[in-house]
């Protein structure tokens, strides 16, 4: 079976060697929102005209990353001389071909010797841009699914896991729980029936992690859910997506099929007695349902609605039984890790936080898109160097971590490393990766107003502190920003948010009052200068009362 | 080696009162069977539970968290915590938010006086509501021949919902909407006495912990609700050695 899969390599090796070019266009969500479709078309129209289609090729990939500067379209002779071309436009693709085998365009180049692209190291990323999403050939070529077969031809399921542990790996998609540990807690329960659910529910304002992961390298979410199936015992695997990820959801169809040709899913995977089919569940547009155990409830057909923990899916999933979800990032991080070995992984990023991290960039950002980069990379690197600064020249304010569960991390701070404790410490959290980037402009009371609103209409309705309690944490936020609050609203929203923090049933809740809490803790001038102004003849005074610090 | 036996007793302290439990046992219940109250609202015996009033948190010594009493299952060695000063003021705040959301006017209340909301209010020391009142406008369902839904006096414990579901089996109510729009719906949305699924049996309506579900015809403060068939029931059905 290995030679089956080194076969398809070659042959689409060759193929890719017949071209001495080959002009990428990424076709990701982001590129595809301007039009990179027609560019494409017009590129292909392009190359025909010129009568280059023997030597040279169109494709279209995944995310290249900068989504700023989209439509991106890559040049690939050979590596080092790769160009970049940023903002390119359906009248550009006839000089684009034209200069093929001359000097590139330099009006449209974008250099790649920036930071944005030097700084980054991608392991979860490391085919999106280089492959078509939508051919297993060329994710085989690049190695795909040669980590699957290692671990079911070669490695016992307990040899798996002891790779995963020995990565630190810990789970991406907020809390950070160890997903070696994870692993272990299925693997161990009792039962025959085993489930694998991959969460790309992804929902945070400002995240498009997942998404991409999904819209530019489908296969290796679908490798790493088989690798977990075989580590742990399962046999059925579902991907819970957003319905709101049409273009995620036709490539993961897509996917799926080719795998199960290619026989990389199924029965019998790859000759060996292993069996793992995967499914797809649309979700509905509710946040909550990225809660592992209201996600469960979803795919079992009822509201989705979270449930007290414990037990926890691990001992009681899916139908009640041992279920492993994982994110997307954390499922796409597996098969390099398999292939490199845990320590391998091991060697990058922090004491406690191992690997690479993918953040989202947004917000008041030169760069806005896609990075992928070591753990304890600082902050300050992110936004000055990768990020390429503020947008508009002005200074950085604060920047926004972990979505409505997250907090604000003020600019005083901005030499911490980014891993989870350190985040953990600042009041805010890692997260899912979004990272929204504020200048002086912005008003910290909305920001914490926009995500209580988030959390507002996001909140299930089951527990009575969420349900309530965010209504009226947003109402006072609502005054603060009206300027109609008084000392006793900052009183009031201090306690709630301490009851709704303490007292609601699953981490929605939990995390709410985060937003708030951190601007808080930073920003508390903010929301002094934010309440009831009265006029006393000369214009409006702030009302400082005595302020509880 | 496999261990050749599962500890199905455990042994813990609620309130400092040393207590044997079964596993399947939760903290609720334990503290029940101990005379120690702890206050509930969207419990009912008899129906499974779901942990959403978040009346019952107790402390668990060695834990920051707080846990639901009546979804925590005893643990050998465990040290609950049923009411402590935090707890108090948790609880408190709950009922508070409870007040504010809907319209729970008890002088024009058929359920006054019977009402576990009101009831737990005292019991728990409310003499004000420390959050501005939300006032919601809710239409009253008095569409079916016995009985009449009001839901500005709702507050959304789904015990309804469970008891039409589980022991009735006809699965009549649901929840629609998120958050603060929660709605207690019959069948499809439609008005209850169109709802094709209703046997007209009324358990919903004596479970209900508030004059949300009443029978048509009583005036203020006449509507008395009456649980005990649900033990009954449940006894009939399961036999003795429940």
């Amino acid at each position: 079976m290995f030679n089956k899969l080194e076969e398809i390599a070659l042959e689409e090796r060759g193929k890719a060697e017949q071209y001495t070019h080959t002009i990428n266009v990424c076709t990701a969500a982001g590129c595809a929102s301007s039009q990179s479709d027609a560019v494409k078309e017009a590129l292909e129209n392009e190359v025909r005209n010129h009568g280059v289609e023997k030597w040279c090729r169109v494709r279209g990939t995944g995310c290249m990353g900068l989504c700023a500067a989209g439509p991106l379209v890559a040049v690939e002779p050979e590596k080092p001389d790769e160009v970049l071309y940023q903002y390119v436009k359906v009248e550009d693709a006839g000089d684009i071909v034209a200069s093929l085998e001359d000097k590139p365009v330099e009006r449209l180049r974008c250099s790649t010797d920036i930071p944005f692209f030097t700084r980054q190291k991608k392991i979860a990323l490391e085919n999106s841009g280089y492959i078509d999403p939508e051919s297993i050939e060329e994710y085989i070529a690049r190695d795909g699914y040669s980590a699957l077969m290692k671990a079911i031809t070669e490695m016992a399921p307990s040899d798996v896991i002891d790779e995963i542990v020995a990565s630190g790996l810990r789970g991406r998609g907020g809390g950070g729980y160890p997903t070696g540990l994870k692993w272990t807690t299925v693997a161990k329960s009792d039962g025959d029936t085993k489930y694998i659910i991959c969460n790309a529910d992804e929902g945070d304002p400002g995240a498009f992690m997942d998404r991409s992961v999904l819209e530019s390298d489908p296969h290796r979410v679908l490798e790493g859910m088989a690798i977990a199936g075989y580590a742990v015992g399962a046999s059925q695997g579902y991907v819970y997506v957003r319905g709101e990820y049409p273009l995620a959801v036709a490539r993961l169809k897509t996917a799926i099929r080719q795998a199960r040709r290619a026989n990389m899913l199924g029965s019998g995977i790859g000759g060996t007695l292993f069996n793992f089919h995967i499914d797809i569940r649309l979700g509905a547009g509710a946040f909550v349902c990225g809660e592992e155990t209201a996600l469960i409830a979803s795919i079992e057909g009822k509201r989705g609605q979270p449930r007290p923990r414990p037990p926890y899916p691990a001992e009681f999933g899916l139908w009640g039984k041992p279920t492993l979800i994982n994110n997307v990032e954390t499922l796409s991080s597996i098969a390099p890790i398999i292939r490199n070995g845990g320590d391998w992984y091991a060697q990058i990023g922090t004491a406690t936080s191992k690997g690479t991290k993918v953040f989202a960039l947004a917000g008041s950002i030169n760069n806005t898109g896609l990075i992928e980069v070591p753990m304890g990379t600082t902050i300050n690197d992110i936004i000055y160097e990768i990020g390429g600064g503020v947008s508009g020249g002005g200074q950085c304010k604060a920047i926004q971590t972990g979505g409505p569960s997250g907090g604000c991390i003020p600019a005083d701070y901005f030499d911490t490393p980014v891993d989870y404790e350190s985040l953990a410490k600042l009041g805010s959290i890692m997260g899912s990766g979004g990272m929204i980037v504020m200048d002086e402009s912005s008003s910290m009371v909305d920001v914490a107003r926009f995500f209580m609103e988030f959390c507002m209409t996001e909140s299930c309705g089951r527990c009575v502190p969420c349900r309530v309690g965010t209504v009226h944490m947003y109402n006072i936020l609502d005054k603060f920003s009206h300027h109609e609050a008084t000392p006793r609203d900052l009183v009031l929203l201090e306690k709630l948010c301490d009851m709704v923090r303490n007292t609601s049933l699953c981490g929605l809740g939990q995390t709410a009052p985060n937003p708030v809490l951190s601007t808080l803790r930073y920003f508390r001038n903010e929301y002094v200068e934010h309440m009831v102004t009265e006029t006393n003849g000369s214009g409006p005074v702030t009302k400082q009362m005595e302020v509880a610090q | 080696m496999k261990r050749p036996f599962k500890t199905r007793i455990k042994t813990l302290k609620i309130d400092g009162i040393d207590v044997g439990a079964r596993e399947d046992e939760t903290i609720l219940e334990l503290a029940q069977e101990n005379g120690i109250f702890i206050p509930t609202l969207c419990h009912l015996e008899g129906v499974h539970d779901v942990g959403s009033c978040r009346l019952c948190l107790v402390e668990v010594k060695g834990s920051n968290k707080l846990f639901p009493s009546c979804m925590t299952y005893a643990e050998e060695g465990m040290e609950v915590i049923t009411n402590s000063e935090r707890l108090q003021t948790y609880r408190r705040q709950v009922l508070d938010l409870l007040f504010s959301e809907r319209n729970h006017v008890c002088a024009v209340c058929v359920s006054n006086g019977n009402c576990e909301l009101q009831w737990m209010a005292g019991k728990l020391g409310i003499t004000h509501v420390g959050v501005p009142y939300l006032y919601p406008q809710l239409a009253v369902d008095a569409s079916h021949p016995y009985y009449a839904h009001d839901p500005n006096r709702c507050i959304l414990c789904t015990r309804c919902v469970r008891v039409c579901d589980e022991i009735e089996g006809a699965h009549t109510w649901d929840v629609m909407g998120r958050g603060v729009d929660c709605q207690i719906i019959s069948d499809l949305n439609e008005p209850w006495g169109l709802a094709e699924s209703c046997t007209r049996c009324g358990k919903c309506v004596q479970v209900c912990p508030t004059g949300a579900l009443f029978t048509k015809g009583k005036a203020v403060a006449e509507m008395k609700k009456r649980h005990e068939f649900l033990p009954y029931l449940r006894s009939m059905r399961e036999g003795r050695n429940e």
